[in-house]
């Protein structure tokens, strides 16, 4: 049996991997694609605790993955919306890198 | 046994990951990607959670791999192959580790639970999502129809707009 501290561990690396593809990535394509990693290592460690900590404490039975079909649902919602701005910044700028979009920079 | 299928699953799901943000083509990117998803699929399997498993693979697996290839085509440009990082990325790196080794430190010092994962029954899930969770359920199908029209409207090209003869809506 795996003990559940493995799990929020590796939902923890996750976490810092998408980070540090949020911070050094240029291309706005890949920071979206780091930001899915971010929300996948919340959602090991919300399902990890809805398995674990099922019924004891505070938690209400299965709260946890139903917590994580929720963040399914806005992460969904975020990469259409995302991928449609990124879109529309291509056809603008001619360019999907994150630094080169400084419309708004003073 | 348990152990060595959370080994599998684990190796799977970072070294997808570190693929994500380490390779240098768009589409490597992203096929990382859904080796690091079907991992973590793999994960809620081992944790007895079949139907998000189910969803993950569905919804990630699918739909949003195939949004992201259809991202990375429309905007190719010719430099997608020689993509470079922020200038900035040890300082990134080393905010990352930091930030990786806090939370696991946190997660260490917790106190320990000695109990078994669980197995929910579908239609406890169910029943659970329909009743109490009834609005947050209504107003997630909500969330995601405003988003998806808006992503209609934000990707929509100029010309259509012009054929649609209304000058009104403009920038659109």
């Amino acid at each position: 049996m795996v003990p559940l501290l493995y799990f929020q561990l590796l939902g923890a690396a996750l976490f810092g991997i998408g980070f540090y593809g949020v911070l050094a990535r240029r291309s706005a394509v890949l920071i979206v694609l780091s930001i899915e990693l971010m929300l996948n290592a919340v959602n090991i460690n919300l399902i990890a605790a809805a398995s674990y900590l099922n019924g004891t404490g505070r938690f209400a039975a299965f709260d946890g993955q139903i917590i994580a079909i929720f963040v399914i649902t806005v992460a969904a919602a975020e990469v259409g919306l995302a991928f449609a701005i990124i879109l529309r910044m291509y056809r603008n700028r001619g360019t999907v890198n994150v630094d080169e979009i400084n419309l708004l920079k003073w | 046994m348990a152990l060595a299928l959370f080994t599998i699953v684990a190796i799977f799901t970072l070294g997808g990951a570190v693929g994500v943000v380490a390779t240098r083509n768009v589409v490597h990117a992203a096929l990382f990607l859904l080796l690091s998803l079907l991992g973590a699929a793999g994960a809620y399997l081992l944790l007895f959670a079949e139907f998000l498993a189910l969803v993950q693979v569905l919804i990630y697996g699918g739909a949003v791999t195939i949004v992201v290839l259809f991202a990375v085509m429309l905007t190719r440009s010719s430099e997608y192959p020689r993509i470079t990082d922020n200038k900035q990325w040890p300082l990134g790196l080393i905010t990352a580790t930091v930030l990786a080794v806090v939370l696991g430190a946190a997660f260490w010092l917790a106190p320990d639970v000695a109990a078994e994962p669980q197995a929910p029954a579908f239609t406890e899930l169910g029943a659970a999502l329909f009743t109490k969770w009834a609005l947050p359920f209504e107003i997630a199908s909500l969330v995601l129809l405003v988003a998806l029209i808006g992503a209609i409207i934000i990707a929509r090209t100029q010309t259509v707009t012009a054929q649609a003869d209304t000058p009104a809506e403009g920038e659109g």
